[in-house]
């Protein structure tokens, strides 16, 4: 059986420095998930995944990750490993959180 | 130690300017990344969940005062301001930019350090015993071994596309400190009924998703055939190693599907050819290499500042009992520098801390590092008359933790907190534990146990071999962690052996406190270790304690 369409976002790595992005409403590249774009229509998450896998010039390994509305501050990713990626490492305040 | 010829320099030089090319055509967009992706394997560069990642190889663990300050200066000029030490005797720098990576790999050149064959289906990084040199109970330095090895495989056309990556270990002494059981080839340096040096070769260990203690191909193999029997292990896998399915490509596989006693004879008739290929160049070229390895000049003083301090200091004498092993020479000890403190994430330095490795490295270790695949920091020829101002300089710089070989000495692989491969964190969980065992204060009473972690099923964090091992898993999207028990990795290795069902994230620590007590209530005396008293009691009472209500109910 396929699996149910959850709302998420697209979400790739920085070419040049690796750091992870999201795709933002206007199509621009963000760094902040909670300016990403909310996908809530799979065909528009799949269009928008083949449009980013063109995109070899500014980012790498594109993909869709579930993602929960967020209220008033903008799309949260749902897994751990997503939630890592948007805040940065665990162990001690350096990636992400430490620009923050 | 090794210096680098001119054969070293160009190669390692050639290698940078055709990797800053290829990042160039990247950039520029004249390489898709499905085409950059082996070219910056080949280099060491992974892209990983926050960022790229450059693993840097440190061959055999050995380093140079000079070589850890150019590791210090590139975390502070391209990175985060620290390295992480991982468990395969490499570095790895969590945050260096694409563009900045080939000034890397000019900087290292520098140093004659290089990223080859830290990645992709080739012979990585040739780990070796971290004590080699220095151990009072070595019969051979195994580094020269390790070294010829290293020369042999890098960039050999034959092994570059093997079925999967290929790790070999040496080890120098009738201890194992290399964990060669589990490695593709593990090489035991041995003496033979009439006191010639050789190996005992095993073949087919490895950790990961199906783990494997390795099976001694050769009981005793004469030094000067270590190169034709190494290269037709090499060719027989190669030829008849699976690459239809990744999970079964390792040796250790190919192993099991022949069975030992075919693979060997497969290799014997190989090497039957082989022996007879090879010239004598290859045992030039070892003396050659050995005489870089030669002892340092050792001095000759009195002892009496290292008694002294000892019978004065409780926190000295603290140092001692744990972080310093015996050294060849009786006047010197080995010091073992934790990269461990209570709370912090294993196997990290920060490049202060590098740089104060180094300058005692310099001032009183004969101007020799080592890094141990248990992610600790080694100076290997200390004079004990200099011993008690080392720790004084390394309390200084927050390295003195005395935890050597105790439960809070973890290894733990980055995890999910860094690899994009991993299904849950290690280093939270180990720092976690740590934590609580400073808080119990009671590490010392329970002596040597060896807890390992492993983010995921790859088992970086070499779990299996763990007295204690932890796994963390994906469950439903939610992290989960299994413990084994009974893991060894020395010389008497044994894997580990799974308890039961996983533990939440929050219970992994008051479950291995269960397993703690549980020794502590079982031990015959306080000499009898962990995994002595395991050995002697086996599972069930530790099942007992972690699981009560199932062990209970079972036995109604």
């Amino acid at each position: 059986m396929a699996r149910a369409f959850r709302p998420c976002i697209l979400t790739a790595n920085d070419l040049i420095d690796g750091e992870v992005v999201y795709l933002a409403p206007d199509g621009a590249w963000t760094r902040r998930p909670v300016d990403a774009r909310l996908f809530e229509d799979e065909g528009e998450a799949n269009r928008s995944l083949a449009a980013a896998e063109a995109q070899e010039d500014a980012i790498v390994g594109p993909y869709l990750a579930a993602a929960a509305p967020g209220g008033h501050l903008g799309p949260e990713p749902v897994h751990i490993r997503e939630v890592l990626r948007a805040t940065g490492p665990s162990n001690y305040c350096h990636g992400k959180q430490a620009g923050s | 130690m090794y210096r680098y010829d001119s054969f070293d320099r160009e190669f390692v030089r050639s290698r940078v300017a055709q990797f800053r090319q290829q990042v160039e055509r990247r950039i520029d967009g004249s390489l898709t990344e499905e085409e950059f992706k082996p070219l910056r394997l080949m280099n060491g560069l992974y892209l990983q969940l926050h960022a790229y990642m450059l693993r840097v190889a440190i061959p055999y663990g050995t380093l140079d005062s000079r070589q850890m300050r150019q590791l210090a200066h590139i975390a502070e000029r391209w990175d985060k301001g620290y390295g992480h030490f991982t468990t395969r005797q490499n570095i790895q720098f969590n945050w260096p930019r694409l563009k900045d990576v080939p000034d890397i790999l000019d900087a290292l050149a520098d140093v004659e350090m290089h990223a080859i064959q830290t990645s992709g289906n080739c012979v990585r990084n040739i780990t070796a015993d971290h004590f080699a040199g220095a151990a009072a109970d070595e019969i051979a330095d195994p580094r020269p071994t390790a070294e010829l090895l290293r020369q042999w495989s890098t960039d050999h056309p034959e092994f570059a596309f093997l079925p999967r990556k290929f790790k070999i270990a040496v080890s120098g002494s009738p201890v194992d400190r290399a964990v060669t059981r589990a490695h593709d080839i593990g090489l035991r340096m041995i003496r033979n009924g009439v006191g010639e040096t050789g190996y005992e070769v095993s073949i087919g260990g490895g950790l990961g998703r199906t783990p494997v203690i390795g099976s001694v191909v050769r009981d005793f193999l004469p030094v000067a055939d270590l190169l034709p029997y190494v290269e037709s292990i090499l060719q027989v896998y190669n030829a008849i190693g699976r690459r239809d399915n990744i999970y079964k490509a390792r040796i250790k596989i190919t192993v099991r599907e022949h069975g030992i006693d075919a693979f060997r004879e497969r290799v014997e008739q190989r090497f039957r050819i082989q022996h007879k290929a090879f010239t004598s160049a290859h045992q030039a070229l070892l003396k050659r290499i050995s005489a870089m390895f030669a002892a340092p000049a050792f001095i000759e003083a009195p002892t009496g500042a290292f008694d002294a301090a000892l019978a004065r200091d409780p926190v000295f004498r603290s140092f001692v009992d744990t972080n310093l092993h015996p050294h060849r020479n009786p006047q010197y000890a080995i010091v073992t520098i934790s990269l461990k403190a209570h709370g912090a994430t294993p196997g990290d330095a920060t490049a202060e801390q590098m740089r104060v490795i180094a300058d005692l490295a310099e001032r009183y270790g004969h101007d020799e590092i080592r890094i141990s695949h248990e992610q600790n920091c080694i100076l290997p020829h200390v004079h004990k008359r200099d011993v008690p101002a080392v720790h004084a300089a390394l309390r200084e710089a927050d390295l003195a933790t005395s935890n050597v070989g105790l439960a809070s000495d973890i290894i733990a692989c980055p995890g999910m907190d860094y690899c994009n491969l991993a299904t849950a964190r290690s280093i939270p969980i180990a720092q976690d534990i740590a934590t609580r065992m400073k808080e119990r204060g009671d590490e010392r009473q329970v002596g040597d146990l060896k807890i390992k972690i492993s983010g995921c099923i790859n088992a970086c964090g070499h779990h299996h071999v763990g007295h204690i091992g932890i796994l963390g898993l994906d469950r439903a999207g939610v992290e989960n962690y299994q413990i084994t028990l009974g893991g060894d990795g020395t010389e008497t290795a044994a894997l580990g052996e799974r308890v039961g069902p996983g533990f939440a994230a929050d219970d992994v620590v008051p479950a291995v406190e269960r397993l703690i007590d549980t020794y502590l209530v079982l031990r015959s005396d306080e000499d009898e270790a962990f995994l002595a008293t395991y050995r002697r009691v086996g599972m069930q009472p530790f099942k007992a304690a972690l699981y009560p209500d199932t062990v209970l109910a079972a036995g109604r």
